[in-house]
């Protein structure tokens, strides 16, 4: 069992035929996944990968039936292309585009109320259903089936733990990256709320960072749920830097952007499990899930 | 990216933001000249730094005459100058920015940004103007009034001047302040801006609205659709070494301690950073190799932190991923040792995707590393190094 994404998957590749969109879809077919189309303006009518290729997203869903896509599309024009997906009602849609600009997420946010699309990213490693589906272009080396999701800001902490969760026996439901830029689709509380009514995942890891709020309301929603699954959270940039770049911190002081060390606190007072060294997650949720059962 | 108070100003002038009257100058001498050329009524003299909360820590004085003006450049220009919001490093002043002073009644403060929570782009508004706004701020959040973007008709005066009379604005005051909100919000718009702040935004003895201080951050995922603002950003003050591994595809900062750090991704980078502090190391930066970077990018950086006469010891803590693989890093370190001869001792640690291939890299090239298993182990033999043990 997954969340989001799973066996009835149909995959459709904006910019399917730049060197990231061939290397990222190929794999993730080799991997198993259902890849039915690829979308490239102007390239209509021919194929690549062995699938067929449309000009737009509407012409490729109506022929193929996909469901989802994955964005490989050049920054500048990410936006775009995800604003297309939403317009063709693509269930799920994943960019693993990486600087996008910030206005453009803007418009995208605000296309998405009321869609009937799920949005993951942009600057997302995309979501992975072991032995099932991927959308994205993590690595699937360490991944394996199992009871643990995973929600997470950062590419390389999850990588991490999947490593982590697989040695120790216990696998993955599903690894969604929410992304790392400030402004994204689907955050934190959705995918805990998806965790929660999902058979499949028996306990969550949530990797958070400095910035923003999604610690914040993950906490509020956890303890206002019930959620009754255990859910490790690890909190990183605790030694970060001042952002001192960003010159945001007098309107930061004003727009209330919560320090690391009260995300830690809020999700430990909303019960999870906060572990400070990445080392410690996979342990920490093993022993809570056998004291479940005890 | 912060661009320099005077630039802020100049593209806000664009679009009918009312400053005061000033130049920006590299010398104590030019500044002398800029002084001659203004009024006599006092000036103010500003470091031209790549942050705020400079009136605080004595980056802007005021001057009677223009010798004056000349004497205060030449204290603060090629000094460092710290403040709240520069880091413990401080940035070196290249440039001042000398204004007339202006006649201060009243000071309210404005500004235009994404709200990362909502977001969407807000307006703050508020009676509390001035270098202490921010600690106002925080001690009473409804000093601040937050407006969405959104809900503001601003290209229409009618609105503008609604919101500003919720805070105590009305008359010529308030019609010459809507000026310079809407020459913000506009500039905001032209300039993908994350952030445009005003404060003091002042009203003069004359009733007439000024922008005193000004900040612009842009978004520099949209600097490729400005190439007007390239230019303005690239002469930001910013630290030689980070603009080297910019330049490079890795995300650096620079710290003061004495463990290099070589790890790939942002998560695993601010990681290694907390474990290393909590362990009661001394890290030398932060480290996020980008997944575009190449093994010859990641080594020139590598090289720059070998070059360091400060550092004993290099902690590699990476996880090969779908896009960065291990190989890549350990081709880096071959390259940078190689450059540099150096013997700076390694501490490696790999996991993931092409592990066993970079370790047999590591092995071949002859590098002066140590394997270890996990990040933990890692981290502490780094920190025993680094403690001469």
């Amino acid at each position: 069992m997954a969340i989001f994404i799973g066996e009835d998957t149909r995959v459709l590749v904006q910019g399917m035929t730049g060197r990231s969109g061939t290397f990222y879809s190929d794999a993730a077919m080799r991997y198993g996944s259902t890849y039915v189309a690829g979308v490239r303006p102007g390239k209509g009518g021919g194929r690549h990968l062995g699938l067929p290729l449309f000009d737009t997203v509407a012409e490729a869903k109506s022929a193929t039936g996909a469901n989802a896509s994955l964005v490989v599309v050049p920054a500048h024009g990410a936006a775009s292309a995800i604003l297309e997906a939403i317009e063709a009602e693509i269930g799920v849609v994943v960019c693993v585009t990486e600087r996008v600009p910030v206005h453009d997420m803007v418009n995208v946010k605000a296309a998405l109320k009321g869609s009937a699309t799920r949005l993951i990213g942009a600057n997302s490693q995309g979501i992975l259903v072991p032995g099932v589906c991927k959308i994205g272009v993590m690595s699937t080396a360490d991944a394996s089936p199992g009871c643990i999701g995973i929600a997470s800001r950062s590419a390389s902490l999850t990588s991490e733990l999947v490593a982590q969760t697989t040695k120790a026996g216990l696998g993955q439901s599903t690894t969604v990256g929410i992304g790392g830029d400030p402004i994204h689709g689907i955050g934190f509380v959705d995918c805990l709320d998806s965790f929660k009514d999902d058979p499949g995942t028996k306990g969550v890891i949530l990797i958070g960072e400095l910035g923003g709020n999604e610690e914040e309301q993950a906490a509020a929603y956890l303890s206002g749920s019930g959620f009754g699954k255990p859910v490790a959270s690890i909190i990183v940039g605790r030694h970060a830097p001042p952002e001192r770049r960003m010159g945001h911190a007098g309107a930061l002081s004003v727009i209330g952007a919560g320090s690391v060390e009260r995300k830690v606190e809020l999700l430990r007072e909303a019960g999870s499990i906060a572990v400070r060294n990445p080392d410690d997650v996979a342990a920490a949720l093993k022993s809570a899930l056998k004291g479940q059962e005890g | 990216m912060f661009l320099m108070e005077h630039h802020a100003k100049a593209l806000l002038r664009r679009n009918g933001v009312a400053t005061p009257k000033g130049q920006v100058a590299g010398t104590p001498g030019e500044a002398k000249g800029i002084a001659e050329t203004l009024g006599d009524g006092g000036y103010a003299v500003k470091a031209q730094i790549g942050a705020g909360g400079r009136g605080l820590a004595g980056g802007v004085r005021f001057a009677k005459d223009a010798t004056e003006v000349e004497r205060s450049a030449a204290g603060m220009l090629g000094s460092r100058l710290e403040t709240a919001q520069t880091g413990v490093r401080g940035e070196i002043v290249g440039k001042v920015f000398v204004e007339e002073q202006v006649d201060i009644e009243r000071m309210f403060y404005f500004a235009v940004l994404i709200d990362q929570n909502s977001a969407e782009p807000v307006l703050l508004l508020s009676s509390a103007g001035g270098v202490e706004f921010e600690r106002a701020a925080a001690a009473d959040p409804d000093v601040v009034s937050h407006v969405p973007l959104s809900e503001v008709d601003w290209r229409k005066p009618k609105d503008l001047l609604h919101l500003l009379a919720s805070v105590g604005l009305s008359g010529s005051a308030a019609e010459s302040a809507a000026a310079i909100a809407a020459g913000a919000i506009q500039t905001f718009h032209e300039t993908d801006a994350l952030l445009i702040e005003i404060n003091p935004l002042a009203i003069t003895a004359e009733d007439e609205a000024v922008a005193i201080d000004a900040k612009i951050v842009v978004d520099g995922n949209a600097l490729p659709r400005h190439v007007e603002l390239e230019e303005l950003v690239s002469e930001a003050a910013i630290e030689e070494s980070e603009r080297l591994a910019q330049a490079n595809n890795v995300n650096f900062v620079e710290l003061d301690g004495n463990i290099g750090l070589v790890v790939n991704g942002a998560g695993l980078g601010l990681a290694t950073l907390d474990l290393v502090v909590e362990m009661g190391g001394q890290p030398a930066n932060f480290m996020d190799i980008r997944t575009t970077a190449g093994s010859f990018q990641i080594a020139k950086v590598v090289q720059m932190l070998l070059e360091r006469k400060s550092l004993k010891v290099m902690l590699v803590n990476v996880h090969g991923g779908g896009m960065t693989v291990c190989d890549t890093i350990a081709e880096a370190l071959n390259f940078a040792y190689s450059r540099t001869g150096s013997s700076i001792p390694i501490v490696y640690r790999a996991a993931g995707q092409n592990a066993p291939w970079a370790l047999s890299i590591m092995k071949d090239r002859r590098l002066p590393f140590r394997p270890y298993e996990t990040m933990t182990q890692a981290v502490a033999a780094a920190i025993d190094i680094a403690a001469g043990r």
